[in-house]
């Protein structure tokens, strides 16, 4: 839930606080003791960039040794990933297959749920109702995700097979999926709650007007307003499912393949990079230099879908 | 975030009632109910399911012993004492430079300015980063400053705390923003200077949003586990960590340790420090919930 919080705070929110008007006046007598905090103050916030800074100069360097002895071409379209054998090979599709799977199932429960909640306590629920369920589904989003990992790992997996019968190994990205989608709920639920809470009563009132009745109004007047809203929500969720390492590294399985079929285990690029980040393979070496390859791939992925959900948080946010 | 309009068609007359309880109407409210259910009951079943497969494990000698190759006489000590090592010292280094920095982009920092514009994306981007390349960034960090062995606390540290950075400052900043103008325009008109008005009027009144954040964003490190993989945190300690460049593990590193194990034994064990792991956290949770609904004050 805290993820969330950043999106509800767009351009549409500022200069509502601050001080900037009096700026003037206390300017008529300066402090070097002031100067100097505002100063610390401002490099705190420029810590920010450093971290980008960091973050990307961290990924880069040791990617471009990998990339110097692997072309990109190969890389990005080869289908077999196996990068500590005796011939080693760096086809990142297998990993891109998982994690790809595991996102679509993921999603696949938490886009219905998550909206199907957010609809309720938006529309349905009475503010008492609501002040009571809201809570526990933000609760949900406090459960570590080792837990949930051995969740799907040692009860899910199980149950998937022995009560409804579905041929799935110890390692499934099933189990791992689904549990990843119920983790994503109270992300997905919590952003579009706040984009249908804030679509004008006038439209619902209009709505109800017409002689629609509540789910009429819901699907057909609120949907559509908060869809920005609820797109981004969706996005972010995407972003998080592609990003989540404990509950894949625990339940998925360790064995990189074309993955076609969700009953398969496989092994996602963040599954990798925890597996490998365990061996000790030296640093250094072109297969250490593979976490970092991949890491890069992951970062690009998740910030290119973050950028994304950025932009039409602050598109809804302007509407109104 | 404002109530929406419920009280209106509950007061419709009769006649719109029955279109309520329509057979398609009544379909779809079960269809909401279903999805609230979906995250209810699995919440339940996991900590059912998880207490169940702790069984008998759930006692004094996970608090007290070290871990061992014998599943019956381990512990987790070496685990609490390393996340509360790790914690500490993360909340030390992330919540006053949060802070600060939440400070400076509300009160001070000039809103139209390009590179403030630039900062608050790239700080809104942080925030949803996977926390795995935080790990990345650390082991990074630590190779730039020329240490050897990663697996160390400050190293631990530093990952959740550039991690959970970008939360803290984004809950900060909602906090500050929920201060009124007139507390500010008061305290200046008073003859405050503007950081004294922010140091004894404005923070103040945010205490609670603040702390509503700060607390959420440890409990976010305390149950991470993907950074501290890359610090290779995984390893078999059986002392307990004394200082910051002390060894360490942490709880959720123990707990995929141990379910990375084929002994039924060990299963047992990580269930059990899940549900201890799980306590900890839900009640850091219920207690943001409460701060945050006691705190929501009318101006």
């Amino acid at each position: 839930m805290t993820t969330t919080q950043d999106l509800r705070s767009g351009p549409a929110e500022r200069g509502r606080s601050g001080l900037h008007t009096d700026r003037d006046l206390s300017r008529a007598r300066s402090r070097h003791g002031e100067t100097a905090i505002r100063l610390l103050l401002r490099a705190a916030a420029g810590l920010s960039v450093l971290i980008t800074a960091g973050i990307v100069v961290s990924l880069l360097v040791p990617a471009v040794g990998f990339f110097q002895q692997v072309s990109v071409v190969e890389f990005l379209t080869g289908t077999r990933w196996a990068p500590q054998f005796a011939d080693p090979s760096f086809g990142v599709l297998p990993l891109l297959t998982a994690t790809a799977w595991t996102t679509v199932i993921a999603l696949a429960v938490a886009v219905p749920c998550g909206l199907g909640a957010a609809a309720y306590l938006a529309e349905y629920a009475r503010p008492r109702v609501r002040r009571v369920l809201k809570p526990i589904l933000e609760l949900l989003a406090g459960v570590p995700t080792v837990v949930f990992g051995f969740f799907a790992l040692s009860f899910v997996g199980p149950a998937l097979r022995d009560w409804l019968g579905i041929d799935v190994g110890t390692f499934s990205i099933l189990a791992a999926g689904l549990v990843m989608g119920v983790m994503i709920i109270p992300t997905v639920a919590s952003l579009s709650e706040d984009a249908m809470s804030a679509v004008p009563n006038a439209l619902r009132e209009g709505s109800a007007a017409l002689g629609s009745n509540r789910m009429q109004t819901t699907l057909r007047v609120v949907f559509p307003a908060a869809l920005s809203g609820i797109v981004a929500a969706v996005v972010l969720g995407i972003s998080r499912a592609i990003g989540e390492t404990m509950i894949v590294a625990i339940a998925a399985g360790a064995r990189p393949q074309m993955v076609t079929d969700p009953t398969m285990e496989g092994a996602t690029m963040t599954g990798f990079i925890a597996r490998m980040a365990l061996g000790d393979s030296r640093v250094g070496s072109l297969e250490y230099d593979t976490l970092f390859a991949v890491g890069l791939l992951l970062f690009l992925l998740t910030f290119v879908v973050n950028l994304i959900s950025i932009r039409l948080v602050r598109r809804f946010r302007q509407e109104y | 975030m404002t109530a929406t309009s419920r009280p209106l068609v509950r007061t419709l007359p009769t006649g719109q009632r029955s279109r309520e309880r329509s057979p398609g109407a009544t379909l779809f409210l079960v269809l909401l109910w279903v999805s609230l259910l979906v995250a209810f009951a699995t919440l339940v079943t996991l900590l059912v399911s998880t207490i169940v497969e702790a069984g008998d494990r759930l006692d004094s000698t996970l608090l007290t012993e070290y871990p061992s190759s014998r599943p019956e006489e381990a512990g987790a000590r070496p685990a609490i004492l390393g996340s509360l090592w790790v914690i500490g010292t993360t909340a030390v280094l992330a919540v006053p430079l949060g802070i600060a920095a939440a400070v400076h982009l509300e009160e001070f920092a000039d809103r139209h300015s390009r590179f403030n514009r630039l900062l608050e994306l790239n700080i809104q981007n942080l925030s949803a980063i996977p926390s795995i390349i935080y790990g990345m960034l650390a082991i990074g960090t630590l190779s730039l400053i020329g240490v050897q062995n990663k697996n160390i606390v400050i190293g631990g540290a530093l990952a959740l705390a550039l991690l959970i950075l970008p939360v803290i400052i984004i809950s900060t900043r909602e906090a500050l923003r929920a201060v009124p103008r007139e507390q500010r325009e008061a305290s200046l008109a008073l003859g405050a200077t503007e950081l004294q008005t922010t140091w004894r009027v404005t923070l103040p009144a945010a205490v609670p949003g603040i702390s509503t954040g700060t607390i959420l964003a440890l409990s976010r490190a305390l149950g991470e586990a993907a950074p501290l993989l890359l610090l290779g945190a995984l390893v078999f300690i059986s002392f307990d960590p004394n200082g910051l460049l002390s060894g360490f593990t942490t709880m959720p590193i123990q707990i995929f340790g141990w379910t990375n194990s084929p002994q039924a034994g060990f299963r047992e064990l990580a269930a059990a420090a899940s549900v201890l792991l799980v306590v900890i956290l839900l009640a850091m949770n219920a207690l943001a919930i409460i701060i945050r609904n006691r705190s929501q004050r009318r101006w």
